[in-house]
């Protein structure tokens, strides 16, 4: 394998191990937990080098899951207290442990290899030199081990716990009458994305972990309502970013996970603008095609209000009608023209006045929106 | 026609590209005590907050004794839900109710002696000027709803929107806010209020708009609160039957 | 104690410790605002957005004067701010996932600049290099006068619209009526807040910036019922664990000082939360044991009287109607 393919390989995996748990964290509105989690990590990798007198693998793990599960729930006590927000708890959690790790790193490791920066950046570029050996046997790239273990545990975490966790996503309240612990679900959520978290963050890095956690997610969220389509569309956004990233980051000659992170921001601004349902443009074109068909109902509903009325002579009157209305005297004879057009109204001396048809729609238009 | 208090035109509001008030005509009187009624969803919030600028209007026209909002804001005194702000603020009752006379000062200009002992004088209508100091998050919801109605009169308007004055407070502080309320009235000012309790509205206003999301009818008590318009505005709701046929056994 | 008497002779210290104590007073008076307005994380996102300001600032004009690279740090975290409200505003994407999307994509892109910036000049990064982590030691006299200066102007401009901010903050929808625009009034603040952001990457850096804004209002909250106060402890409580942080760094040459800012603010934070009088978890601790024995003696015959430990604090359900 060229170094390249395992770089792309290893941002591929990393995306989409983030991307599967990141549509529920997205879902359930707990995106800057996974910010938090990757800051916190620092101080639980520092414990693991200590008790294991050097950098071990296994034990870094362990370290970071009990550093990200010890955020968790600091978090949660915090916000129990009712004395801060759940935001403020975030805000003072996640810095307090960062910095103890930094602390920690530099009192005691200070000539040792956990500098912050391969923290901050990852080290994606070295994976195919890092070998993961059994004996004498070489295995080929760890970081594809790592990365591709984790993509399982969490294929089967979300594959076996699917229906609870929907469930405990988009309704919290059935899920604990059913008998689902949605706090228990909760914390295994967050034990998950801790691991993923100290996985992918040797290769992309602390704060990158959280652009491939989120971002894929977001993107996929703006393009469907279906969740096993949003969960599809995350890890192959996910993957797009990490394989285009790889590409930027040749060009430029900079860093591969900055590259990744910053083009699953491009991929994001793309879909934000152009998505048919949610996209920006498509949605200011359609409130200019609504604005005029919404107006042209506003014109009916306002003809039948007044139908029967005393004043419906003075109130059907074209002239009346957009200065009534506030609407300018060329919109409004656009609203007219369109109105007349689909027989929806007919014009009678200077008045207007509803046909059947007409009727029916603002009947209709008061119904559907009532 | 300047002496209209409110008047609203055509006013139709969307909400998030949905339609959510058609075509509102609505003309109060001077000098009532007026309730909004409608069942949920009826966009009885929506309206009071369309007319004062809150929401943007899609369609038609507002103006309060003749004039745009944005003209007569020192005439007109707001009352919002008290659900929609953080108790938990660190501020006490006088605070928030010299908040009131911020739209007097204007820019920049701070509150001094005089908004001091207005802010004071309002707590001692409502019954709270022993609570002037009291953090605001160890008063009671009925407390608090006093405090907010205290503010509003420190705004010393000529015409009250109200947005549900009389939800979470206890059978006390109820009454006395409709005696507030009847009081203002007898000074000439007009109070409009969201209510949406059937039972008690014909006791408690004197005019009443039956609104859902069109207006179905408005006009004095009297002669507009018949089992035929409550029919039609709660009409097809089957929650609200119940409330409708309380009304008219 | 000698540490103490440094800050007044040694040049070093006296920049650190003053820079730290500015930062923390600036921050400490805007994150009050932020914390009320339920936006603590916002400083994080705008802190790490303004990364990629500092590279492309560098890239344009050449210059590693802090004055341009702030001012690109501040026109980054300001298109930051706008993009999460846009977002927010227009789309169904919640707060929090757009915080998220801001900061890590604008980090992202920072890193590759900085990595792209370093690859075409070995020398230079090493000066861009430092506000990831702030870099408090390296302060010069020029720069905390920068500070002061931005800091000042920030602070008067929440002196002069106090009144405004107090009722954004406390009741948005009410301001609105009255004629102060919320939204503008808004965009005011975080900008004073992207100021307050500017100022802290010099000194304890884009990661721990967070933490300068939601600690010290955080324990400030818990002494006092008062906005007033509350700003005024805020100020105290950050220029405290500024001053602390430097002096704890000074002494130990390993110990880099944005950390140890943090770790004396964290130390604020945790005893304000456990021990203010009214408000910390302790004297509720023993309020609650003492009704609980006082309700155990009184439980004799005919007497089921027990004071409930009521939260004096009511829930508020927000937005219940369209």
């Amino acid at each position: 394998m060229s170094t390249g393919f395992v770089i792309m390989l290893t941002g591929v995996l990393v995306a989409s191990a983030c991307a599967l748990l990141g549509c529920f964290l997205v879902l359930r509105r707990m995106a800057m937990m996974s910010d938090a989690i990757s800051h916190s990590i620092l101080p639980g990798l520092v414990g693991g080098y200590f008790i294991a007198q050097g950098p071990n693998l296994l034990v870094g793990f362990l370290g970071a899951a009990v550093a990200g599960l010890i955020t968790i729930t600091l978090v949660e006590v915090l916000k129990n207290t009712g004395r801060v927000g759940g935001e403020s708890a975030i805000g003072i959690v996640f810095p307090a442990m960062f910095a103890l790790g930094t602390f920690l790193v530099s009192k005691y490791f200070a000539n040792v290899h956990l500098d912050t920066d391969a923290i901050l950046y990852g080290s994606i570029e070295f994976a195919s030199f890092d070998r993961l050996f059994i004996g004498d046997y070489d295995l080929g790239p760890q970081a594809l081990w790592i990365m591709g273990s984790l993509c399982g545990i969490n294929l089967l975490f979300v594959g076996l716990f699917y229906k609870e966790l929907k469930l405990a996503t988009f309704d919290a309240g059935l899920a604990a009458t059913l008998g689902f612990s949605p706090i228990l679900l909760h914390y295994a959520l967050m034990a998950v994305v801790s691991i993923t978290t100290v996985g992918a963050f040797t290769a992309v890095g602390a704060i990158l972990v959280v652009a491939l956690m989120i971002v894929p997610a977001a993107t996929a969220y703006l393009l469907t309502n279906r969740l096993p389509v949003m969960i599809a569309l995350a890890v192959g956004f996910g993957a797009l970013a990490a394989i285009s990233g790889y590409w930027l980051a040749i060009l430029l000659d900079g860093s591969v996970a900055g590259a990744i992170a910053t083009m699953t921001g491009v991929w994001f601004g793309l879909v934000l603008l152009f998505s048919p349902t949610q996209g920006l443009v498509a949605k200011f074109r359609r409130t200019g095609q609504q604005r005029t068909q919404f107006a042209a109902d506003t014109l009916l509903v306002h003809l039948m209000q007044h139908e029967n009325t005393a004043i419906a002579a003075t109130e059907s009157q074209v002239a009346h009608l957009s200065s009534e209305l506030r609407w300018t005297p060329p919109f409004a004879e656009t609203v007219i023209g369109l109105a007349l057009r689909d027989h929806l109204v007919e014009r009678q001396a200077d008045r207007l006045a509803l046909t059947s048809h007409g009727r029916g729609r603002a009947e209709a238009a008061l119904e559907h929106h009532g | 026609m300047s002496d209209v208090p409110l008047s609203i035109n055509d006013l139709t509001v969307a909400y998030q590209e949905k339609p959510v008030l058609w075509d509102i005509d609505l003309q109060v009187p001077a000098g009532v005590l007026a309730a909004i009624i409608g069942p949920n969803g009826a966009g009885k919030s929506t309206l009071i907050k369309a007319t004062l600028g809150l929401l943007p209007a899609a369609a038609g026209t507002i103006s309060m004794f003749g004039k745009p909002y944005r003209d007569q804001r020192l005439l007109v005194g707001y009352v919002p839900q008290r659900s929609s702000v953080d108790w938990d603020f660190p501020t006490d009752a006088l605070d928030v109710v010299m908040m009131g006379t911020y739209g007097q000062l204007g820019w920049i200009k701070r509150p001094g002696k005089q908004q001091r002992e207005q802010a004071m004088h309002c707590l001692e209508q409502v019954g709270m000027a022993d609570f002037a100091h009291r953090q605001i998050s160890q008063l009671s919801g009925g407390q608090q709803q006093r405090v907010f109605l205290a503010r509003a009169l420190a705004q010393n308007a000529q015409l009250y929107l109200m947005d549900e004055p009389f939800v979470g407070v206890d059978a006390l502080t109820e009454r006395a806010i409709v005696l507030l309320l009847q009081e203002l009235r007898n000074q000439g000012k007009t109070v409009i209020c969201v209510h949406h309790d059937l039972e008690s509205a014909p006791a408690y206003f004197d005019w009443v708009a039956l609104l859902n999301v069109r207006m179905i009818a408005a006009g004095p008590m009297a002669t507009t609160w018949t089992t035929e318009n409550i029919t039609r505005t709660y009409g097809g709701r089957m929650h609200a039957l119940s409330d409708v046929a309380k009304v008219s056994a | 104690m000698d540490t103490f008497w440094e800050l007044f002779t040694d040049y070093t210290l006296r920049n650190v410790a003053l820079g730290s104590a500015l930062l923390g007073i600036v921050s400490g008076v805007l994150g009050c605002f932020a914390v009320l307005r339920r936006q603590g994380l916002l400083g994080d996102a705008l802190s790490h957005a303004a990364l990629p300001g500092i590279a492309v600032a560098y890239l344009l004009t050449g210059s590693k004067a802090p004055l341009v690279l702030l001012f690109g740090a501040g026109v980054a975290g300001w298109i930051g701010t706008l993009l999460i409200g846009r977002i927010v505003r227009d789309t169904r994407i919640s707060e929090d996932s757009a915080l998220g999307i801001v900061l890590s994509t604008f980090f992202g892109f920072g890193i590759l600049l900085l990595t792209y910036i370093s690859k075409q000049n070995d020398a230079n990064q090493a000066g861009l290099d430092k506000y990831l982590f702030g870099q408090a030691a390296t302060l010069v006299a020029s720069n905390v006068i920068t500070m002061a200066i931005l800091g000042g102007v920030a602070l008067l401009v929440v002196g002069i619209l106090y009144k405004e901010f107090k009722l954004l903050t406390f009741d948005p929808a009410f301001a609105a009526s009255l004629g102060f625009n919320p939204h503008r009034l808004g965009i005011l603040l975080t900008t004073l807040i992207v100021v307050a952001v500017v100022i802290g990457l010099q000194t304890v850096g884009v990661v721990l910036m967070a933490a300068m804004l939601v600690g010290p209002a955080v324990a400030a909250r818990q002494w006092t019922h008062s906005l007033r106060l509350m700003i005024g402890l805020a100020a105290f409580f950050g220029a405290a664990a500024g001053v602390s942080g430097a002096i704890i760094s000074v002494s130990d040459a390993n110990l880099p000082t944005g950390p140890m800012i943090i770790l004396s603010l964290t130390t604020i934070v945790i005893a304000s939360l456990l021990f203010a009088p009214a408000r910390g978890i302790v004297w509720d601790w023993g309020r609650r044991r003492r009704q609980r024995t006082l309700a155990l003696n009184s439980a004799g015959p005919g007497s089921g009287l027990m004071l409930p430990a009521t939260d004096p604090r009511p829930s508020v359900k927000k937005g219940d109607e369209q």
